[in-house]
């Protein structure tokens, strides 16, 4: 049980003091850090992992053939003999609306889907764009063969594997999804070091009346239970705290993220594992707070006859 | 529920052999202690300040464990007692320190009521033995109030209830009467003696030669030094013979 049950006539051999020492409040701002470091490692997973998914196995195929109708030429049968290939999960050509709406971005003229009436975006040569997507997981020979196909279909077109210039960013946010879980590591440590310290001090303070218990024949277990149900609640206080002021920061963030639906940022999002891990860590918080007190004061029970 | 065996019939309720006891590196304090404590019998300890009386209580309340020799408590060896067997005997135990050790917060009530919780007795089967304990030392009045409102006297009450709540089969006291006016000092010996009657082995460590001389038939132990000069039974001070 984490938090034991004692007599209300047994509670009373501790001073009701509740909140009153600095534990609560250090236990609160850590359990704030701790899950605002916990959300951020999730979230910064969960982007990796759709950053690592969408540009594993892909490519890009550009062709710059100076002549507009050759390229449009090559790159359509590029499309098609790739999509016949076994390795080859998909091909598809980019369109030029669609190269024209993403650069219209840059220039100021988006929202007209094919550029508009900009006559500068218009007249831009821009590149054909074949996206391939490999079947299964030997990327280096599917490469290979896409260069032995595209050398074929539209020769002098240049290969980009996505991974190439993502994969350093994806990489970036898994570190840091890392360094997140490492933060959580260590302020659970020091949690667990702040119970201890508690704890201790505890038992330092109420050592006369330690020592009255025992010399009145009250066992080992019986003094822990008073302690430890005291120090969870403390700590359970606290704990509450931290994930109030937690959950109001998240639940600020994620409503000023949900306005955020491209690029990398939009990635980012905790899902239903990630919510249900940041419910479950003060429950844990709770229990680890309530085990570190108990081995704590049996410890230094032990140390007294 | 205790772990600890009752005593043998005929058997001593304390047996002390070649005890010997030091703190840390320094001489020993209490040295070749041997004696015999029977059930039922009324003992008490007496000797110059820094004699041992003290520490031989604790060995007496199981606070400590001796350096040296050979020490038996209802009939069981305690020097090589796992800790967590110590619990059981020390319950049959009751103790009256002498700077009282009350639990300031709690009320007289509950520090009277301290044993019988530890032991898992009902707060329906304990309100009355407290309550009557309460007026028996005459505090009925002043149940609900903690000892720092409370005189010295008024405190040792509460902590010689406190000992004798749980009908402990020893009791053990360390200068009981040392706080109390001589009124109430016979009124308590007179609760240590009735217990006595029903049984249990009283050890009291004064300095009063007038409370030894109201108990007939009390043996007297002497400590010189951290030496037992008159070993229980060795020596008698019975009222009659006394002078």
């Amino acid at each position: 049980m984490i938090i034991p049950r004692v007599p209300v006539q047994h509670r009373r051999l501790l001073p009701d003091r509740r909140l009153s020492g600095p534990t609560p409040w250090v236990v609160a701002i850590l359990m704030m850090l701790t899950l605002l470091a916990a959300a951020a490692g999730v979230g910064l997973a969960r982007s990796a992992n759709a950053i690592g998914d969408a540009i594993a196995g892909r490519v890009t195929v550009q062709i710059v053939t100076a002549n507009p109708v050759t390229r449009a030429e090559q790159a359509a049968a590029l499309r098609r003999a790739a999509a016949a290939q076994p390795f080859v999960r998909s091909a598809r050509s980019v369109e030029r609306e669609e190269l024209q709406a993403m650069l219209g971005q840059w220039f100021g003229s988006e929202g007209s889907g094919d550029g508009g009436d900009d006559p500068v975006l218009k007249s831009l040569p821009l590149p054909a764009l074949v996206d391939v997507d490999f079947v299964g997981e030997d990327r280096g020979g599917h490469m290979e063969a896409l260069r032995a196909l595209v050398a074929r279909e539209a020769p002098g077109a240049r290969i980009i594997p996505h991974a190439e210039w993502l994969g350093p960013v994806a990489r970036l946010i898994r570190s840091l999804a890392w360094i997140a879980g490492g933060m959580v590591l260590l302020m659970t440590a020091a949690s667990a070091a702040v119970v201890i310290m508690t704890a201790r001090a505890a038992l330092g303070t109420h050592f006369a009346t330690i020592e009255m218990l025992h010399l009145i024949g009250a066992t080992d277990r019986q003094i822990t239970r008073l302690f430890q149900r005291r120090i969870a609640i403390d700590t359970a206080y606290g704990i509450a705290l931290g994930s109030t002021v937690a959950a109001a920061i998240l639940l600020l963030i994620g409503w000023q993220w949900s306005g955020v639906t491209a690029g990398l940022a939009a990635t980012a999002s905790l899902g239903a594992a990630g919510w249900a891990l940041l419910l479950a860590l003060p429950l844990l918080a709770i229990a680890l707070a309530a085990f570190t007190a108990r081995q704590t004061l049996l410890a230094a029970l032990k140390k007294i006859l | 529920m205790t772990d600890a065996a009752p005593v043998r019939p005929g058997g001593a309720m304390v047996e002390f052999d070649g005890v010997g006891l030091r703190y840390g590196p320094d001489a020993e304090i209490l040295s070749d202690i041997s004696f015999n404590l029977q059930p039922g019998s009324f003992y008490f300890l007496t000797g110059a300040s820094g004699a041992g009386k003290t520490s031989l209580l604790k060995m007496l309340y199981l606070a400590q464990r001796p350096s040296r020799g050979i020490v038996r408590l209802f009939g069981e060896d305690l020097v090589a007692m796992p800790r967590h067997r110590l619990p059981g005997f020390r319950r049959r135990i009751g103790v009256v320190f002498q700077d009282f050790r009350l639990i300031p917060h709690l009320s007289a009530r509950d520090n009277i009521a301290l044993p019988l919780r530890i032991a898992g007795v009902s707060e329906e089967d304990l309100s009355g033995p407290v309550g009557e304990m309460l007026s028996w030392i005459g505090l009925g009045d002043r149940a609900d109030a903690h000892p720092a409102t409370l005189s010295g006297g008024e405190q040792q009450r509460v902590a010689i209830a406190r000992a004798v709540i749980a009908r402990p089969q020893l009791l053990v006291a360390d200068e009981p009467t040392g706080n109390v006016d001589p009124e109430m000092a016979m009124r308590l010996l007179g609760l240590f003696e009735a217990l006595n009657r029903l049984g249990t082995t009283v050890v009291v460590a004064t300095h009063d030669i007038h409370l030894i001389s109201r108990i007939e038939n009390a043996q007297m132990m002497r400590l010189e030094k951290g030496r037992l000069s008159d070993p229980t039974g060795a020596l008698r001070y019975p009222p009659a013979n006394r002078t």
